[in-house]
């Protein structure tokens, strides 16, 4: 007799694995969906509760439903990679510096002199002084300071 | 507004060309001003390097600080309507000179 195929079991994997890879191409773009990546969680969510129901069916009517094997090393693989994804986007980056001697507000923040794209020599007080192109003097300064590695 | 990051000016250069950056864009790489600053994220470049860990800073024209934002995740940054709502509260309390 041969046993239906566990189609939950496929389909959830997949659906875990667009969750993953839709993630930087489309979700990365907005901060709403970057900050808290709530459509990424979403689809991996339904992707597990899928493969969950799978796994139960295959194991609970066995001579019916395939997918005892197969649907235990995928779902390991899914659950791992759910938890890659929580890893890279929940711990790691959370895992900064204390920086407790960086200037708070109303203080003084330090001057510095740095080269710009063009190699120029730019300085902090002097662009307060001047204004950006030299239009005269600016009401203040945002100053970004980013991770690089571009 | 200033970027700084520890990538070489030609990096710089070539980054905002490809996202049409035209403010001013510095290199320290040498990272003494992140020093400076206290944002040193040592071991965390691609290379084993260090970088910067993001941060925002809104300074008056006296160099002091209105705001900050020293973020908790990295992937998570200031966003451009919070900057804009500080530089109004610096409006307010300190009004443009003469």
């Amino acid at each position: 007799m041969t046993r239906r195929w566990n189609l939950s079991l496929w389909v959830g994997f997949l659906v875990i694995l667009a969750g993953l890879f839709t993630f930087v191409p489309v979700f990365v773009r907005f901060p709403a969906t970057r900050d808290f990546p709530w459509p990424t969680l979403l689809m991996l969510c339904v992707g597990l509760g899928m493969m969950a129901m799978g796994l139960r069916r295959a194991f609970a009517e066995p001579q019916v439903y395939r997918g005892r094997v197969l649907g235990s090393v995928l779902g390991a693989l899914g659950v791992a990679l759910v938890g890659l994804f929580g890893y890279g986007v929940f711990y790691a980056p959370r895992q900064l510096p204390d920086s407790a001697g960086s200037p708070r507000v109303g203080q003084e923040a330090p001057d510095f002199t740095l080269p710009d794209k063009n190699g120029n020599l730019v300085t902090l007080s002097r662009l307060l002084e001047t204004g950006p192109g030299g239009a005269g003097k600016a009401n203040g300064a945002v100053l970004i300071f980013y991770r690089g590695y571009w | 507004m200033v970027a700084i990051s520890v990538d070489p000016p030609e990096r710089n250069l070539e980054h905002c060309r490809q996202l049409g950056y035209t403010f001013t864009f510095l290199s320290d790489t040498k990272a003494e001003v992140i020093r400076s600053y206290d944002l040193l994220h040592p071991g965390s470049g691609m290379d084993g390097g260090d970088t910067s860990r993001p941060a925002e800073f809104l300074l008056d024209s006296t160099r002091r600080v209105a705001w900050l934002n020293l973020t908790e995740s990295y992937t998570v940054r200031a966003r451009p309507e919070q900057v804009l709502e500080a530089l109004d509260e610096m409006g307010k309390t300190a009004p443009p000179r003469e």
